[in-house]
């Protein structure tokens, strides 16, 4: 065992506080702005300022604190209750495409770990083809074959998460299989599945866990980016994706139109990329009892 | 041997194929043309340095892995004859405990459920209470107490841990236990105590161990019958004290003489001997390149495991070299 001089050791502790101390500010920061944008989402459920669809002509264009909280847009409707349903309508296709998304690949990936040989060969093969199709790409596909909308959306950014998770827990559950505990069970009887069950899923819950935070943020700009060329939800209901390509023409004459929804989106990316890393140091075993 | 063999271990030979695109394949014989047999209620040791095929023989009797060629027999039954179902069956009765006490222990799950692992998978699997008793009684007989089973292994010290996982070995009151490495990660004086449990592990219960480890003090000290494997291959086998006391095969000598000792204070006196890397000769003594006694006809002829002529000094010993007569005469006790 190497002797450590005081002050290394001094100057590890308090790198390791500083360490501490970041990873608690992301866990809060990020926590926070989920849990404000995730509160403002269900709260539009029962109530906005206005309702979102509502056209006052003769008040476009006004800017924040004149006419609402945070002005109206070229149709004179209020951007404040847009942004606010447009926060649940994000959120939850955010939340479902990764839901689906992390389901199929956490299946395709131990699957893959517990089989290996050309089983392995050829589900991360086909992963790659998916991997390599950018989301856009896919939901103008998908488009054409079921019509834009919200399903489409879900359905095009859950096939694009389906490769991540096949790859992060495939990798994981890998490294899980090579340990002792693994070799003990089958020592014992255990099969394939009951050991991906019993050992393999609890083991790499944590990096599920983290890579799931991370994708959500993921996204909702992969969301926001195909609502912004027409491939997301239909246009009477608000996204973040559709006033910032509303906001395009104006955006001399009304800069907030395209600075208040690109905000929204910064900073809801922001807190689940916070929320992930807080997480991953939570969750880090080398953090662990030190 | 007197009794019917426990296990019985023929002509088993495992290879690896490594390579990749570029360059052919190249094959590694991990255990070449090995037999053996083990006694039950015995610790039969296994020496012998790092690579040549301890763990690769453990896998194969614990049947997680399947051999080349050659067969193991545990209680006169073929394992790689049986069907999925009848090993599974089987498996309560051969157990494994591992090197690594911090890796053979799911960190995720309670010491109570860890050792009661094997009892989830028999046919007739046990109630909850009577699975909780079992879990109790089995950690009050490996020295632990009965309130540790609500614990995660991270509470636990390497030597309670390795006691865990005798524990979930020894919970199916299994026939043979196979102990790779198993005390080589502890602490001397916690060494002591594990080789203690085992050695009271056989005289109470009659359990079967095979022991294996490249710690010749270690199984000088518990093993009933010792064998040494260098390169895949099994050099000499017999009783323990005999073996280390008198070795029939220079690799063995090679490796009594490697073995710190209380008696010899500082650094030897010879300087240490260049060890050459073992090769793969394909003929002959793979041992010859190191061996201080190879002669020409170890190049040409592979010695065989055979009984050498003599007084009791020899009995019940086999050895695989063409010179052990010459080395007997050398190797005067003391």
């Amino acid at each position: 065992m190497s002797v450590v001089a005081p002050s290394d050791t001094r100057q590890a502790a308090s790198a390791g506080r500083l360490r501490r101390a970041m990873s608690r500010g992301n866990l809060l920061i990020g926590s926070l702005l989920i849990g404000l944008m995730g509160g403002i989402a269900l709260l539009s459920l029962v109530w906005t300022p206005l309702p979102p669809g509502k056209l006052q002509i003769v008040q476009k264009l006004k800017p924040p604190l004149t006419q609402g909280l945070l002005g109206t847009d070229h149709l004179g409707r209020d951007v404040a209750s847009m942004l606010m349903v447009g926060a649940w309508n994000s959120l939850s296709i955010a939340v479902l495409a990764v839901a689906m998304g992390a389901f199929a690949g956490t299946l395709v990936g131990v699957t893959v770990a517990s089989r290996r040989g050309w089983f392995e060969a050829i589900m991360m093969r086909a992963n790659d083809v998916i991997f390599a199709l950018p989301p856009i790409l896919s939901a103008m596909m998908l488009g054409a074959l079921l019509g834009t909308g919200r399903r489409t959306a879900i359905i095009a950014i859950a096939v694009f998460m389906v490769p991540v998770f096949a790859r992060v827990t495939a990798s994981a559950a890998l490294q899980v299989w090579s340990r002792d505990y693994v070799l003990a069970a089958r020592g014992a009887g255990k099969g394939g599945i009951r050991i991906t069950v019993d050992h393999i899923l609890p083991n790499i819950a944590n990096q599920i866990i983290v890579q799931v935070t991370i994708q959500l943020g993921l996204a909702i700009l992969t969301e926001a980016g195909l609502s912004f060329l027409g491939l997301g939800m239909a246009p009477p209901a608000p996204t973040w994706g559709r006033m910032l390509a509303d906001a395009q023409t104006y955006l001399g004459r009304a800069p907030w139109l395209a600075i208040l929804p690109g905000l929204a989106i910064a900073l809801t990316v922001l807190g689940f990329n916070m929320l992930g890393d807080g997480l991953r140091d939570l969750f880090d075993p080398r953090e662990k009892g030190r | 041997m007197s009794r019917a063999p426990l296990l019985d271990i023929r002509r088993l030979s495992r290879d690896y194929a490594s390579g990749g695109l570029l360059g052919g394949k190249h094959v590694t014989r991990a255990l070449d043309d090995l037999s053996m047999s083990v006694a039950p209620g015995t610790i039969h040791g296994i020496v012998g340095e790092s690579g040549c095929g301890k763990s690769t023989l453990a896998r194969l009797v614990m049947a997680l892995d399947r051999p080349t060629s050659g067969s193991v027999h545990f209680g006169g039954e073929d394992l790689f004859r049986l069907s999925a179902r009848d090993l599974k069956r089987k498996r309560r009765d051969f157990q494994m405990v591992f090197q690594d006490p911090f890796g053979s222990l799911d960190p995720r799950q309670t010491v109570g459920r860890i050792v009661a692992e094997p009892l989830h998978v028999l046919e007739g699997k046990p109630g909850k209470a009577e699975r909780r008793d079992r879990v109790a009684a089995m950690l009050e007989a490996v020295g632990l107490a009965p309130d540790h089973a609500a614990r995660y292994p991270h509470a636990f010290s390497g030597g309670q841990r390795q006691r865990i996982a005798i524990a979930r070995a020894l919970i199916t009151e299994p026939k043979l236990v196979v102990a790779d490495e198993a005390v080589s990660a502890l602490d001397l004086s916690v060494q002591a105590q594990v080789l203690n449990l085992l050695m009271d592990l056989r005289d109470r219960r009659g359990v079967t161990f095979l022991f294996i480890t490249h710690n010749l003090a270690v199984v000088d000290a518990v093993a009933d019958r010792v064998g040494v494997m260098y390169r895949g291959r099994l050099v000499e086998s017999g009783p323990a004290q005999a073996v280390f006391a008198r070795p029939l095969h220079p690799y063995t000598r090679l490796l009594a003489d490697a073995e710190p000792d209380v008696t010899r204070f500082g650094r030897p006196d010879r300087p240490p001997v260049a060890v050459a890397e073992p090769i793969d000769f394909g003929v002959g003594c793979s041992f010859r390149n190191r061996c201080p006694l190879a002669v020409a006809r170890c190049t040409a002829e592979r010695p065989e495991l055979r009984e050498l002529e003599g007084g009791p000094e020899v009995r019940e010993r086999l050895t695989a070299c063409h010179r052990a007569e010459g080395l007997l005469e050398t190797n005067t006790p003391g």
